[in-house]
């Protein structure tokens, strides 16, 4: 190598450390779902009165004030759903926000007319859900710090990297490694769980991360995990960690 | 029966200005050509019309079929004179009626 050669490559290294030195958000590799989306799904996003999600979002509103307001006030919303999925004490495990909107409606709302629970995939659910996830928007999603969590959390992240179903096939494979290219005509993104839950074009409807997992395993021909099981959550909450800084979109659209 | 609708419109425009109303409606659109997984036809359940009336006069209308999608979204231009109230009226089948009303300040 000649001494000029050695000298540029000095100078490249040199800037390549100050950049990492630097930390620069802009070099984050990770992008949400969003950014792979066609302009006129990302216009459909950006625009509230022509996102579908807040229909869903003013009955949850409606919802939650005739429901929660006795004990939640709506300005302690903020910043809750980039929390989820977090550890409950009372039932010493993790939940999601939806599980913990099920369970705190099981236990505090006994006269609900609509029942002691409510189901999962509910509409009913979807709209306090998705009441709850738009009030942390522009929060970065912040994972809890919790040693309760870790066994879960390893849990999600080696069912990340596992092959399922007929075709062998882990989440990895598709959102890590080939993410920004192609399945048949629809784009590969990097699985960032940042604005669950969202209206899919393809469900003409809301759905939450679960629905969106377990069509991914049906995808794979594997039998999915039940709603609110506990490789779910578990997977869940290994994305959050994953997408940990990133900033929550809720209600998204997606294709 | 009542539908869950957004209506959204400015809360104060200039007079003579044009400005966008947008009204969203959350039904599943079943067109009446699908079959369910018995076989059976599933009953066709569409919002048939929607009609836009500012202080009674009608400002807007359209009928809509089977191929529009489920939630639609319908978005339509508007120029006031003067302040009064805009009424969007949604019907469907099934004896679906649902009204929703704003008022519109001219500034």
């Amino acid at each position: 190598m000649t001494p000029m050669l050695r000298a540029l490559g000095g100078a490249v290294l040199g800037l390549f450390l100050s950049g990492e030195v630097a930390a620069q958000p802009a070099l984050d590799p990770r992008r949400s779902g969003f950014d792979f989306m066609s302009p006129a799904t990302q216009a459909m996003q950006r625009d509230d009165s022509a996102n579908p999600a807040f229909l869903w979002v003013e009955d949850g509103r409606r919802r939650f004030e005739a429901d929660c307001q006795g004990c939640h006030a709506v300005a302690s919303l903020r910043g809750v759903a980039a929390r989820y999925p977090a550890w409950d004490g009372a039932s010493a495990q993790p939940l999601t926000l939806a599980g913990r909107i099920r369970s705190c409606q099981q236990r505090h709302v006994p006269k609900n007319p609509r029942g002691p629970e409510l189901a999962w995939e509910s509409e009913a659910l979807l709209g306090l859900e998705a009441f709850v996830a738009h009030a942390s928007r522009g929060q970065p999603i912040a994972p809890p710090d919790d040693t309760r969590l870790a066994p879960a959390r390893a849990l999600g992240a080696q069912l990340y990297t596992q092959p399922f179903g007929q075709l062998k096939m882990s989440c990895a494979q598709c959102h890590d490694a080939l993410a920004g290219r192609r399945l048949g005509g629809s784009a590969i993104p990097q699985g960032h769980p940042t604005a669950y839950p969202l209206y899919r074009l393809e469900w003409q409807g809301l759905g939450s991360l679960e629905r969106r997992l377990r069509q991914c395993f049906s995808g794979v021909r594997a039998e999915p995990f039940a709603f609110g099981s506990r490789e779910l959550v578990a997977l869940q909450l290994y994305l959050a960690q994953r997408a940990a800084g990133m900033v929550v979109e809720s209600p998204g659209v997606r294709p | 029966m009542t539908l869950r609708t957004l209506l959204t419109v400015p809360a104060r425009v200039q007079p003579g200005e044009a400005f966008e109303v947008r009204a969203l409606a959350q039904h599943p659109m079943e067109t009446g050509y699908r079959r369910g997984s018995d076989g059976a036809l599933l009953p066709r359940d569409l919002l048939r019309r929607i009609e836009a009336r500012f202080e009674g006069e009608l400002v807007f209308s359209a009928e809509l079929h089977a191929a529009v999608s489920a939630n639609p979204f319908v978005a339509f231009w508007l120029r006031v004179p003067a302040g009064g109230v805009l009424t969007v009226d949604w019907q469907g089948d099934g004896g679906v009626a649902h009204r929703e009303s704003r008022r519109i300040d001219v500034a």
